[in-house]
């Protein structure tokens, strides 16, 4: 027997006001755990995959959309801009680098990328096997593609047109992996990587069926590890990541390119900061929400301690009668809110990350943009703290009251 | 042994109680007889450390109660003094055995489940051990009570009406009960009661006036 034991004891002789209490107290913290797991996740993808681009540039339309498409490829391109345009942006003297990118595919869901191998060192991806590309329809797969869809190098695929599994498949032209990048938490992982001209290849072979022959032979890429490939005026790309020589062209170069061009330039650090904003508001509005919740777990876990005492003076003058002093009576009804309220928080840590960890699981792109519920942020130490605080505050009035209990007066009055 | 010397307490109101000089020796029995309203209870919550006198010192042996602090004063209680009251005061959230157990760590005493079943044994309740206190008739919770006020070996058992609510049997069986559990501890019995069936049953007694 000990004061834990007594305090459990009488939580447990109560069950369903308890369990009200708990559920309570479960669902706000599972609330603003999945806010503190989503956003937190959300932040460091964005934040990861955003590092080593200034500046986006593609067609016009929004930028964000430019920047979602491009940078986390989430979401569709705004279109294509024109491969001559670009180079000759890339003369200017404010850039330092530009990776240009060639999207309109898919595997199974997995995005075919057409770019150089910059952007492999873009975001330090390493190869497990193989190589990198080097001549046309070559490609390099994700560590998630290659896990999910079970695929080596040495292995050959048809790429699907568009972005989303059901598109038609370009049955004539097939990939052939010839190398696997490991996982390193990037969008790489969720990619398949080959060179610009292996994407037109693709699509002119669709549209010109006559020249098929010499397109089939495998032939070395142009500027596969650097720079933009040869093509013809026509010619068309979907973006490029810029990097800036100096500060100086975060202020010139989106002007000049958005007054100037047929193309549109997009930073990422301002996007997603504009994304963040945006979704601030709706995150808030939840997480005060949550609080409110808290709040009344906690009033109504003071109402069923307050309510209680009334019953169990008795019991605490006999406690106080058989050598109990002041101060364990007063421990004894702080600990039984500190349990309730601990006992809550724990349920809803587990709700919380079961309910992240289903919505993630709901989400089609929730495992390229890293969402899971089965990790735990530093954040997540604020519930233990919340979940205590919110016991002491709800119970320290009644612990108060069991303190100042006059036993003689409680006795004498049977 | 318990000395009292001019003992007075009162409430704003009137005054309950004025005891000059009291002794009961060591292993004695009293009885406190006295008409309802007479002080009785207030009397064995002052002996008890319970309620502290406007005047006068109680001793248990070399113990002065009221010079103890606020804290000491509920351990020597928990040690030293077991506490009969009229009702059976249990703790209705906890087990018979769970309830012996309380009234050992609450006293700062090593928690014996040997002695708790020791007890109730010696009180006719060793299967109820387990029991939950509601599921006890209220002869039987009294008797629990009286378990527990003897667990930890106190020198002085303090009982407030403890037959009120008797028939004549059962009240000299608790009376006998509690006797001689006293002396098989060797402990200072101190019973209040308007009762008058159980006087014959004790030499020393003393008669509360209402003041
Ligand atoms: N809290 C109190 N305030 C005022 N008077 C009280 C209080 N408690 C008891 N009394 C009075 O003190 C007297 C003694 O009461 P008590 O010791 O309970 O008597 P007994 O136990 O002999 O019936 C009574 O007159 C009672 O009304
Ligand atoms: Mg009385």
């Amino acid at each position: 027997m000990n004061l834990i034991i007594l305090s459990w004891n009488y939580i447990r002789s109560k069950p369903l006001n308890t369990l009200l209490n708990m559920l309570l107290m479960a669902l706000g913290i599972a609330i603003i755990l999945v806010l503190i797991l989503l956003s937190s996740q959300l932040e460091e993808n964005l934040n990861k995959n955003k590092r080593g681009v200034d500046l986006v540039v593609g067609a016009k339309g929004s930028p964000l959309q430019l920047i979602l498409a491009n940078v986390y490829h989430i979401d569709f391109p705004t279109g294509n801009i024109k491969l001559e345009e670009a180079r000759a942006l890339t003369r200017n003297r404010l850039i330092a680098g530009a990776i240009p990118l060639a999207l309109g595919d898919n595997y199974r869901g997995f995005r075919i990328v057409g770019t150089n191998h910059e952007y492999v060192q873009l975001y330090e991806g390493s190869l497990t096997s193989g190589q990198l590309w080097k001549r046309n329809m070559e490609s390099v797969i994700g560590a998630n593609v290659a896990e999910r869809l079970n695929l080596k190098p040495g292995d050959t695929f048809f790429g699907a047109h568009g972005l989303s599994v059901a598109d038609m498949e370009h049955e004539e032209r097939p990939y052939k992996i010839v190398g696997v990048l490991g996982r390193n938490n990037s969008v790489l992982d969720n990619l398949i990587l080959t060179n610009i001209e292996s994407v037109w290849a693709v699509h002119e072979h669709e549209e010109e069926h006559e020249h098929s022959e010499h397109a089939d032979e495998p032939e070395l890429g142009s500027a596969y590890e650097s720079g933009l490939p040869e093509g013809d005026e026509d010619a068309e790309i979907t973006s490029m990541l810029l990097k800036f020589r100096s500060p100086m062209g975060a202020v010139t170069l989106p002007r000049m390119i958005n007054s100037n061009t047929n193309m549109q330039a997009a930073s990422p650090a301002f996007e997603t900061q504009r994304l963040f904003s945006l979704l601030g508001i709706g995150v808030e509005l939840l997480r005060s929400f949550a609080y409110i919740i808290i709040i009344i777990a906690g009033l109504s876990i003071f109402i069923s301690l307050y309510n209680a005492l009334k019953d169990r003076k008795y019991d605490l003058a006999i406690m106080r009668s058989l050598g109990a002093s002041k101060t364990k009576l007063f421990v004894h009804v702080i600990l039984e809110g500190v349990i309730i309220t601990v006992l809550g928080g724990a349920l809803g840590f587990v709700l919380g990350h079961g309910l992240t960890e289903f919505l993630a699981g709901l989400y089609e792109k929730s495992e390229a943009m890293g969402l899971t519920g089965l990790v735990f942020v530093k954040q997540e130490w604020w519930v233990v703290v919340i979940s205590i605080g919110i016991g002491l505050l709800a119970s320290v009035i009644p612990a108060v009251n069991a303190y100042k209990t006059d036993i003689s007066d409680v006795l004498a009055k049977e | 042994m318990i000395i009292i010397n001019d003992l007075a307490f009162g409430y704003a109101s009137h005054k309950v109680l004025s005891i000059p000089q009291l002794q009961v020796e060591e292993g004695k029995h009293l009885l406190i007889l006295g008409a309802s309203g007479s002080g009785k209870t207030t009397l064995l919550h002052i002996l008890g450390g319970l309620l502290a006198p406007q005047e006068g010192t109680v001793r248990i042996g070399q113990t002065d109660l009221y010079r103890l602090s606020g804290a000491q004063r509920d351990k020597y209680r928990g040690q030293n003094i077991g506490l009969i009251f009229q009702k059976a005061h249990l703790i209705s959230a906890l087990s018979v055995q769970d309830n012996l157990l309380l009234a050992q760590y609450l006293a700062g005493m090593a928690q014996d489940r040997g002695r708790v079943k020791e007890v109730l044994t010696s009180l006719g309740l060793a299967d109820k051990l387990y029991k939950k206190v509601k599921a006890l008739s209220q002869g039987e919770q009294q008797r629990v009570t009286i378990a527990r006020a003897l667990l930890n070996r106190p020198r002085v058992i303090l009982a407030d009406e403890p037959t009120a609510s008797l028939d004549d049997t059962n009240a000299h069986k608790v009376i006998d009960l509690l006797k001689s559990q006293a002396e098989q501890n060797n402990a200072s019995l101190l019973i209040a009661t308007h009762d008058q069936r159980v006087k014959d049953q004790f030499e020393l007694q003393l008669n509360l006036a209402t003041l």
